[in-house]
């Protein structure tokens, strides 16, 4: 039998999350047993070679490329999950959306008070991905099955909801895994 | 003359004094029934509306319905379940509440009340008002971003303070927390002792240089959810 | 602020006593005299009055027709609910904001002339309409905006506007307004001919019990909408404890599409006043308020006249009709534009000089209402009612109208007819009735009892209009088949935000997340799923909410789901493929596009 394949991402977010799940420590050693890993940084594969059983999204939609990856696991993953406040809610880029785009760019690139940019140059590369308006939680994107919060969420929150849904538990999680910080 | 007036919560029989609510009586007993706006002995403000409960099958705010003998109060029903988290992330919604980095995190009420009713996301889309900080005090902090419009910093500083530094201005979602002042709290007598600079259940106003002071894993609702000091009093079972 | 103007405030100040209970006056006053309430001139209220600035702060952002930022000499404020909207009044704003050079929302540059929209200002029987300060234009168009512009500018006062008088007493110099009264049905208890003007001395020969009777006998229930026994309500504010009870009459007709009130104060106030005098010895008062909404500010000094020439004939004051130990006088309180203070305890904060925020009740305004005292409110009809029982006899009136609603109802009925205006027509009648009563063709939907009543269809047209099946306050709204009804809708979820206290949760928050999911709805964007996640939202806030604002606030939602589903059935889609029908990912990039001056090229058909 086949292991199910489990993805993860990072789009608008710091890694934390990420570095939770590697958190879950000698317990990484049975996850790998329950399943192979797909797309992620974790394995550093790059695009979906199959069909996912799981899919674990960190950071929120900031940019097109954000939406892009976002509906890519939604196309590719049966359970998509958002792993982290910044999923869940926008988290600290969030910050960004009581205040116009235009003035986000003019402070981090040339009236911040940090800022040494004597070219005055706004970086537009058409590389660079372009921003959305605002900072959207994956939910308001894309249909999401579980939400687990926190910033980042604790390796036994993420190790508790991952071998519940591996091994068709119900995630009912107990009141020290549902945090927002 | 003291008599005892009896009565249901949730089919449990509770014994109570004329003139008390049914959030008073209830926490005599060791009920907890949700609340945000309602703190100590404060004034009932029935603004939240968290504590609503049936009454003989219409609903109250528990903090200030007084009790009547035999009434049938329903507190910890599916229906009043599913109010109290939509009104809880209502207030979520609302406002721009960063958790993870809030001083108030761990305790703070409306956090607690999340965790409580087990809440991962609220259902509602976040509406990302803007609102303003107020860092003008050299001692206190007022974030509007946070603030869910309780009223107990408007109660603390007019009725156990005297000094009316809050009051609630403009109407509908351009409600807030005016200070009395052209627009500043240092321009206000508002003082870090005053009982207001700790009525605050969310992280809305804050004393300076005092954040973080607990450890994660020590703060108030880090392992026991909200209500559950009260709870512990109860001595029956239903 | 200079010397002279401090002057003016502090003589404001001292006209109402330095009492803080008078703040509606005195903001008012301070309002029309510097044309806004800036914050030095609350500062000097804050002190003359023994308060705190904050207090005259909350009370001046409160109210619409108040304003902390300088205002227009002149404001003029288009009523822009939905009968005035299908009648024209977005193309009339827009004549009025080329003619200005300004948008809504904006003063001209000399500080002369400001434009706004407000809602209902109840005029729906002769839109579109708007208000020039206090005064009235009705039945505009883009030529009479243009010359009422044209007048303004050249510096005519508001009243030199009416071009033509009105009907009845709107043609009275004291009223000098082109309202027409539109009464097009008279019934037995209001606008018959027969008032005899002897219900008072009546009731003053029998005991305040025994009027308390009669009116209980009749079956009388409140006219505002939620019928509560008159009589009852009467009865508990005499049984209360207490000094100095007050009878309040709320004059504060709100409810969009209500406009019979108007009609009451021009043609019948001496009923009104009798009947708010009976109701005072009824219940032991000796303090009368009419609260007036600040929409029919034309009206009063006409209604301040009446009151002189009742206290003149011993009517009002001391010893009423010569009634040894009957002391009643009342006063007019202003209102200042907020619907919530037709909400009674919202309307008793009002009275009060507070925001106009409901309280908690209990205790309930018949054990303490304005300033703590027994207080009994109750709707302009329902004292004119109670004139007339007394007059005729309980039996007279309970065998008007039906059994759980006796007597009359004066309905103002807009929109999509060939008569509007208001009928005093027996509880009752049914919707098909009145529609062919008011010539209304290809009626697709009626909104009765206003935003917070029912939107029915005509599979209800058979329905009657009482207590027990259509209850309605008075407002009647017609639409016919070329009306879009999320429209309807949407501008009603639109009036309640805008109007909503915002003192608690559900109404505030609720209302605002209502709107948006209908508008998603609206656009297209909405999902099978949304339905439920309405209804479910809809019945958390008429649950939760605190005052009868918020408990009917979801209606038009809730109604239109259960009566025209079908409406919603047809725009709504199933998400495809996992995605959020409601995320735009081309309105997401377009500021961002803007910016980079580059196109996507990732979405390239965003």
């Amino acid at each position: 039998m086949t292991k199910p394949k489990v993805a993860t991402t990072s789009l608008a977010g710091c890694f934390g999350c990420h570095m939770s799940l590697l958190d879950i420590d000698d317990r990484i050693l049975k996850l790998v047993e329950l399943v192979d890993f797909d797309k992620s940084p974790v394995d550093d594969i790059k695009t979906f070679t199959g069909r996912c059983a799981v899919g674990l999204v960190e950071g929120g939609c900031a940019n097109e490329e954000n939406v892009h990856v976002l509906q890519d696991f939604r196309n590719h993953c049966d359970i998509l999950i958002s792993m982290g406040d910044c999923a869940t809610m926008g988290g600290i880029p969030a910050m960004r959306n009581t205040i116009p785009l235009q003035e986000c760019l003019d402070v981090a690139y040339k009236t911040g008070v940090t800022v040494y940019n004597p070219d005055n140059v706004v970086p537009n590369d058409p590389d660079i991905p372009l921003l959305l308006d605002r900072v959207y939680p994956c939910h308001e994107v894309v249909k999401i099955d579980y939400h687990l919060p926190g910033c980042p969420p604790s390796a036994d929150t993420l190790w508790e909801a991952l071998v519940a849904l591996l091994t068709d538990k119900p995630m009912e999680l107990p009141y020290e895994l549902i945090k927002y910080d | 003359m003291s008599t005892t007036i009896t009565f249901t919560i949730d089919g449990v029989d509770v014994q109570g004094e004329p003139g008390q609510t049914i959030m008073q009586a209830a926490d005599a007993a060791g009920i907890y029934i949700p609340r945000l706006c309602a703190f100590e002995d404060l004034s009932p403000h029935g603004s939240c509306r968290v504590c609503t409960v049936m009454v003989n099958g219409r609903p109250q705010s528990a903090c200030t319905q007084p009790i009547s003998e035999g009434m049938t109060v329903e507190n910890n029903t599916d229906e009043i379940t599913e109010i109290r988290k939509d009104i809880i992330e209502m207030l979520f919604v609302e406002g721009n509440h960063y958790c993870m980095f809030c001083e108030k995190s761990g305790n703070c009420e409306l956090q607690a009340l999340a965790y409580r009713f087990g809440i991962a996301v609220p259902k509602f889309p976040y509406l990302w008002p803007e609102r303003d900080v107020d860092a003008s005090h050299p001692d206190i902090l007022i974030d509007r971003n946070r603030c869910i419009l309780c009223g107990r910093c408007v109660r603390a500083s007019r009725d156990v303070d005297g000094k009316t530094i809050f009051e609630f201005v403009g109407r509908g979602p351009n409600k807030r927390v005016a200070v009395n002042a052209e627009a500043n709290l240092k321009d206000t007598d508002a003082a870090v002792t005053d009982t207001a600079m700790d009525a605050c259940p969310v992280g809305a106003l804050l004393k300076k240089r005092v954040g973080y002071a607990t450890p994660v894993g020590e703060r108030r609702y880090d392992h026991n959810p909200i209500g559950s000091d009260i709870e512990s009093k109860r001595t029956t079972t239903a | 602020m200079n010397t002279s103007l401090e002057q003016e405030v502090k003589s404001i100040c001292a006209s109402c006593d330095n009492d803080r209970t008078r703040m509606m006056d005195i903001v008012r006053a301070v309002q029309e005299t510097l044309g806004y309430v800036p914050g030095h001139a609350m500062d000097l209220i804050a002190s003359e009055l023994g308060t705190h600035r904050v207090e005259v702060e909350s009370v001046v952002s409160f109210y619409a027709f108040l304003s902390s930022r300088p205002q227009g000499k002149t404001v003029i404020r288009l009523c822009d609910d939905i009968i005035d909207r299908m009648a024209g009044i977005e193309h009339i704003a827009e004549v009025f904001k080329e003619e200005l050079g300004i948008d809504v929302g904006e003063t001209t540059d000399d500080g002369a002339l400001s434009l706004e929209f407000t809602p209902c200002i109840g005029m729906c029987d002769q839109a579109p309409a708007a208000l020039i300060n206090d005064v009235p234009v009705t039945a505009l168009s883009s030529d009479r905006a243009r010359e009422i512009v044209q007048g303004l500018k050249n510096g005519e006062m508001p009243k030199k506007l009416v071009h033509r008088l009105g009907d009845g007493n709107n043609a009275d110099p004291l009223v000098h307004s082109m309202v027409q009264n539109n009464i097009r049905k008279r019934g037995d208890v209001i606008f018959s001919d027969h008032t005899s003007h002897d219900g008072l001395k009546k009731a003053l020969g029998m005991s305040p019990a025994e009027v308390i009777r009669e009116i209980k006998a009749a079956r009388l229930r409140g006219r505002g909408g939620a019928g509560f026994p008159t009589g009852m309500k009467w009865d508990f504010t005499r049984g209360a404890e207490g000094e100095h009870k007050v009878v309040i009459c709320n004059a504060d007709e709100g409810e969009p599409g209500t406009f019979k009130d108007r009609a009451v104060l021009t043609e019948r106030a001496d009923l009104l006043f009798e009947g708010m005098a009976l109701a005072g010895y009824a219940v032991g008062a000796d303090t009368g308020i009419l609260y007036l909404r600040a929409e029919y500010a034309y009206l009063r000094q006409y209604l301040e006249n009446v009151l002189k020439e009742r206290r003149d004939k011993g009517l009002l004051g001391k010893n009423v009709c010569g009634k040894e130990g009957f002391d009643f006088d009342i006063r007019i309180q202003m209102g200042a534009g907020a619907y919530i203070c037709g909400e009674e305890t919202a309307l008793i904060s009002s009275c009060e000089g507070l925001r106009g925020d409901p309280k908690n009740r209990p205790p309930f305004p018949a054990q303490k209402g304005y300033l703590g005292r027994p207080t009994t409110v109750n709707n302009v009809e329902t004292f004119c009612c109670a004139v007339r029982i007394i007059e005729n006899g309980a039996a007279w009136f309970a065998n008007l109208g039906t059994h759980g609603s006796p007597g009359t109802k004066l309905l103002s009925v807009s929109g999509d007819c060939e008569g509007p205006g208001i009928y005093e027509v027996p509880f009752g009648i049914t919707v098909h009735e009145l529609l062919k009563e008011v010539g209304a063709e290809n009626c697709q939907a009626v909104q009765i009892g206003g935003p917070s009543g029912q939107l029915v269809g005509p599979e209800a047209f058979d329905r009657k209009i009482e207590y027990d099946d259509l209850a309605t306050g008075g407002s009647v709204m017609v639409f016919n088949n070329d009306r879009k009804v999320l429209e309807i809708v949407d501008y009603f979820m639109d009036f309640f935000i805008e109007e909503s206290c915002g003192y608690c949760t559900p109404c505030r928050v609720g209302n605002v997340l209502l709107k948006e999911r209908l508008a998603q709805i609206m656009n297209g964007k909405g999902t099978p799923e949304d339905l439920p996640y309405l209804e479910r939202l809809g019945n958390t806030v008429k649950t939760a909410s605190r005052c009868g604002l918020g408990q009917t606030s979801p209606n038009p939602i809730l109604s239109s789901l259960q009566n025209f589903r079908s409406v919603y059935d047809e725009l709504v889609k199933p998400a495809s493929d996992g995605m959020q029908p409601s995320f735009d990912i081309a309105a997401a990039l377009k500021t961002s596009e803007e910016i980079a001056e580059r196109k996507s090229t990732v979405f390239t058909t965003a």
